[in-house]
């Protein structure tokens, strides 16, 4: 029963019976969701379950001389009150570095701040009561002696002679620094025709997850086991990091996740509030719930993004890119966070200016230091929205200077796409790309040259639309090379186990977790196709330390390409087990069987031989009719982990098409497209959804999110009333297409989706929103997010 | 707390409901936590993102930003009632098919609000669509799967293709 009509041409070893790849088929459960019948971490309750509410510092920087809480231990329904000296009888604290980003410090972080408070929203003491409610009613009677500090809030000056070091055991507020100089870029710009220089700034953003981070810990003292319901997308890293800091086996710590309202990268991280909550179960031996607010969200989730850059680029007046050079600096918080560590950002923009060019000279410094602001941390698309917006910023603007057209500078710089195996200027490798083919379908797909004669027609009449472009890489399916090899136990490979059932139906555990990407449906697609049965006889089970294989969870795009090839390999290996009883039921050889539809049948005809439920009766019930000696094996598991690239690089264009109001300054968006090349498609529909809902999640960082905090390190916008989102009202139709360069690294040939919008769409925004303004003859606006106000001022008329 | 408790009777989901309540209790929080009605889901609090959304006497109102106790006598509806009465199955669906949800959490507030501007019955433009669900917060999709999931349940019942 295969639909053709929606399938990528270029699937052959795929392409069996009953193939689901490259189909989009609904997400199985979706039911569940529409009726508000999910269960997340916020809908859990447990019986004596306690909540707790935390007190936090309201000062960047303060030492914390006393804490007064007879009063609060009085109030109704209070359980307990906990300070950071008394949790840290029961959990060690820790420090979030890599060993392979060298020279990377940061100081010991605890649950709950001992001594010192480093930034505005650090808890400092828990009140744990018998209602959210009494929590937060206790709170309030916490007295806290606090003795300000002088507040580090501007990364600009924080490695300053005359700056306070924030954390003294460290000597400095260095996190972290990078160098890196390839081939002769003195030279490359000396030898240019022209030369653009300038500084590209970003807002400070977050997450904003629907569902605020929580967390139920339930520690049994009888079984001396902990059960954490936690809304993450990486359970076994969890489980690993909970053990490790309450001094537990990781056996006697099983983690489930069920639905998770949301997760971006920001439910991947150790939170101190949700450490402490687990280890107030401990303290408590009962069950204690944290659901943040949002106000507790936006000061302590972790932001991304605040990166000052000055970058330059060369460019002969044949279009030819000569070198890039940056240097960016990045103020992350007081700690690096544990356990990826807060310098992966700075890293992969080093890594990643330049990526799609074939310019071999490359000059980049990073430095990453310490601030008395929020931590931040990896969020979705990490350091590429950054890296693609200096570097296609730069492209464009070098192209308006040459006067030479935005696409066909590209043309002349990408890597040929005949030109595969390859790599950067940076180091990166890349096994194919389609750079060249993925521009021609967006020059197409999107009338470029029909809206460049209607941008000049509108013109005329005082109306200013901007065409903006970003082409792009994203990096995809991370090996050990991520975070394994720097010590981090964080894994890179995933597993899947598929047992057929006593009816003949497939339950597959997998150690990838679902946040809403699609994650259980691309496992189902790959085990149906593999194994051979319609997809509505697989059930997929995540999110449970107990019942999967071990594996690393969803991010950083790897949920499909490693976590789909080993439901894959899974299926097909059941499908072996399964043809081998078929085989002795039916004395037939195996490999002349077939499982299609859910029937055995003869490879060579189709004949049907064997339904599954007769044959699963056999196997459980009347295992005495099969032959001697025969065991059936209905159960397989296989796990996968890339190893012939250390990742597997996507790429990708996207265009933006927008007016700008240049009496308001508003910005209203036209149109967006996105023609990318994640390799092959599993599921084109839930591709598409992953690249719409990145590309708005861009939009968002270049027209309106920003964290505003004071030069004292107070957050003054930190609620979703002034920290604005995207909404319906101003977000475009999304248009997709897509370039198929499958991976050879995995017999499925699938890369990641996740992050290629939020990638892109910040650096064509900007750029649609210069080349709406430039015949007015502002100044290229590199200040994310382009608010109105800045607009104007560009513009002169504020 | 129990001098500031107020008893209530209410319907809810077309069962009679009675409880003493807290007069600081939000009705999306009564929902949740004194009915176990948890489909209808805590973004903000503070009448932002929409997630709590929830029909109150035919109305859709944000269950953060009433109380519990404003509710005495009144008629409420949330996401499970909506479901099990059959009233928005089509769209249910049309979410589904389209893929118009991927977490999940703002979809009950989504449909409530969308089905709030269908039963006023036409098929509403694109813009319209997305003006009026400007009030619910969706960080996954981007909304292009939600304005293409109402659309066509909106020409569906418009009698038009589908």
């Amino acid at each position: 029963m295969k639909i053709t009509d929606d399938s990528p041409p270029v699937l052959t070893a795929l392409d069996r019976p009953n193939s689901y790849i490259g189909r989009s088929v609904p997400r199985p459960n979706l039911a569940r969701l529409t009726q508000g019948r999910g269960l997340y971490v916020s809908d859990v309750t447990l019986p004596r379950m306690a909540h707790v509410a935390f007190v936090r510092s309201p000062h960047a920087h303060a030492r914390i001389a006393g804490i007064a809480a007879d009063a609060a231990k009085k109030s109704p329904g209070v359980i307990a009150v906990v300070t950071g000296a008394e949790l840290a009888e029961v959990m060690t604290p820790w420090i979030g570095v890599l060993t392979h980003l060298k020279g990377l410090k940061s100081a010991a972080q605890s649950p709950i701040a001992v001594d010192v408070a480093c930034w505005q929203g650090e808890a400092v003491a828990a009140v744990v009561a018998r209602t959210r409610a009494e929590a937060e009613d206790a709170c309030e009677l916490v007295e806290v002696s606090y003795e300000p500090l002088p507040a580090v809030t501007d990364p600009e000056t924080a490695l300053d002679a005359k700056t306070p070091v924030i954390h003294a055991s460290l000597g400095d507020n260095l996190c972290f620094e990078r160098k890196l100089d390839v081939g002769a870029v003195d030279k490359a710009f000396a030898e240019a025709d022209a030369v653009v220089e300038t500084t590209f700034l970003f807002g400070r953003h977050t997450g904003v997850t629907t569902e605020p981070r929580a967390v139920v810990a339930d520690w049994n003292a009888g079984e001396q086991r902990m059960t954490v319901y936690h809304g993450t997308q990486a359970p076994h890293m969890m489980q690993n990091l909970f053990a490790k800091h309450l001094g537990l086996a990781e056996q006697q710590v099983r983690v489930l996740t069920k639905d998770v309202g949301g997760s971006f990268g920001i439910k991947v991280h150790t939170y101190a509030d949700e450490m402490a909550t687990v280890a107030l179960s401990k303290l408590l031996k009962r069950p204690v719930k944290f659901v943040a607010d949002r106000i507790e969200s936006f000061v302590t989730d972790i932001h991304a993004r605040d990166h000052r850059v000055k970058a330059k680029i060369g460019v002969k007046s044949d279009g030819t890119i000569t070198a890039f050079e940056i240097d960016d600096l990045t103020g992350i918080g007081p700690y690096s966070v544990y356990p990826r560590t807060s310098g992966i950002e700075a890293n992969q923009v080093v890594n990643l200016v330049g990526g799609p060019y074939t310019c071999p000279n490359y000059r980049a410094q990073a430095r990453v230091v310490f601030t008395n602001k929020n931590v931040m941390c990896q969020y979705r698309a990490v350091g590429h929205p950054l890296a693609v917006a200096v570097t296609e910023g730069l492209v464009e603007q070098a192209a308006a200077k040459i006067g030479m057209d935005p696409l066909e500078i590209r043309r002349r710089n990408l890597f040929p796409d005949d030109g595969y195996p390859c790599a950067s200027a940076a180091g990166l490798k890349f096994e194919k790309l389609s750079h060249h083919e993925a521009l021609a379908h967006l020059d197409a797909l999107m009338n470029y040259a029909g809206l460049r004669a209607e941008q000049s027609r509108l013109r005329s009449q005082g109306i200013y639309r901007g065409i903006g472009f970003a082409s792009f890489i994203e990096v995809t399916n991370p090996s050990a090379a991520f975070y394994g090899v720097g010590g981090a136990r964080i894994t890179s490979q995933d597993g899947a186990t598929v047992k057929l059932d006593a009816q003949g139906a497939l339950i597959v555990a997998t150690g990838i977790t679902e946040q809403g990407q699609g994650a259980e449906a691309v496992v189902a697609q790959c085990v149906a196709t593999s194994f051979g049965v319609s997809i509505d006889r697989v059930r997929v089970i995540t999110g449970d330390t107990d019942n999967t294989p071990y594996g690393g969870g969803t991010w950083a795009s790897r949920a499909a390409g490693i976590g789909g090839e080993a439901a894959w390999q899974a299926g097909k290996a059941l499908r072996g087990n399964v043809l081998a009883v078929a085989g002795a039921m039916l004395q037939a050889k195996p490999e002349e069987l077939d499982i299609r539809n859910g029937v055995v049948v003869d490879k060579a005809n189709g004949t049907e031989r064997l339904p599954l439920d007769e044959l699963a009766r056999v196997a459980y019930f009347r295992p005495d009719t099969l032959p001697p000696g025969f065991q059936a094996e209905l159960m397989a598991t296989r796990h996968y982990v890339p190893r012939a690239w250390p990742f597997a690089f996507t790429n990708g264009i996207q265009a933006s098409y927008l007016e700008v109001d240049t009496d308001t300054g508003f910005v209203k968006l036209l149109k967006h497209w996105c023609v990318e090349d994640c390799g092959t498609i599993i599921n084109p529909q839930l591709v598409d959804e992953q690249i719409r809902g990145g590309v708005v999640q861009g939009i968002g960082a270049a027209l309106f999110e920003q964290c505003l905090y004071d030069e004292r390190g107070q957050m003054l916008n930190g609620n979703m009333a002034d920290y604005l989102v995207p909404m319906a009202a101003e977000m475009p139709d999304i248009e997709c297409d897509h370039v198929v360069s499958p991976t050879a690294d995995s017999e499925l040939g699938a890369k990641g989706a996740g992050e290629a919008g939020t990638a892109g769409a910040p650096a064509c925004v900007m750029n649609a929103i210069n080349d709406a303004l430039r015949p007015l003859g502002a100044k290229a606006l590199t200040d994310m997010p382009f608010t109105p106000g800045k607009i104007l001022r560009a513009l002169g008329k504020v | 707390m129990s001098e500031h408790a107020l008893d209530i009777s209410l319907t809810v989901n077309g069962e009679r409901v009675h409880e003493r309540v807290e007069a600081r209790k939000t009705l999306v929080d009564f929902l949740r936590e004194d009915l176990a009605l948890t489909g209808s889901h805590v973004g903000c609090e503070h009448g932002v993102c929409g997630a709590c959304t929830v029909r109150v006497n035919g109305e859709i109102v944000r269950g953060c930003l009433m109380l519990a106790v404003q509710c005495d006598g009144a008629t409420v509806e949330t996401i499970e009632g909506l479901s099990d009465s059959g009233e928005i199955a089509d769209l249910q669906a049309a979410f589904e098919q389209r893929n118009a949800l991927q977490c999940g959490y703002c979809t009950p507030g989504m449909i409530a609000a969308a089905q709030d501007l269908l039963k006023r019955g036409g098929v509403p433009s694109r813009d319209e669509i997305r003006e009026h669900l400007s009030g619910n917060y969706c960080r996954c999709t981007g909304y292009h799967a939600i304005v293409d999931a109402v659309e066509a349940v909106a020409q569906a019942r418009a009698g038009a293709k589908p």
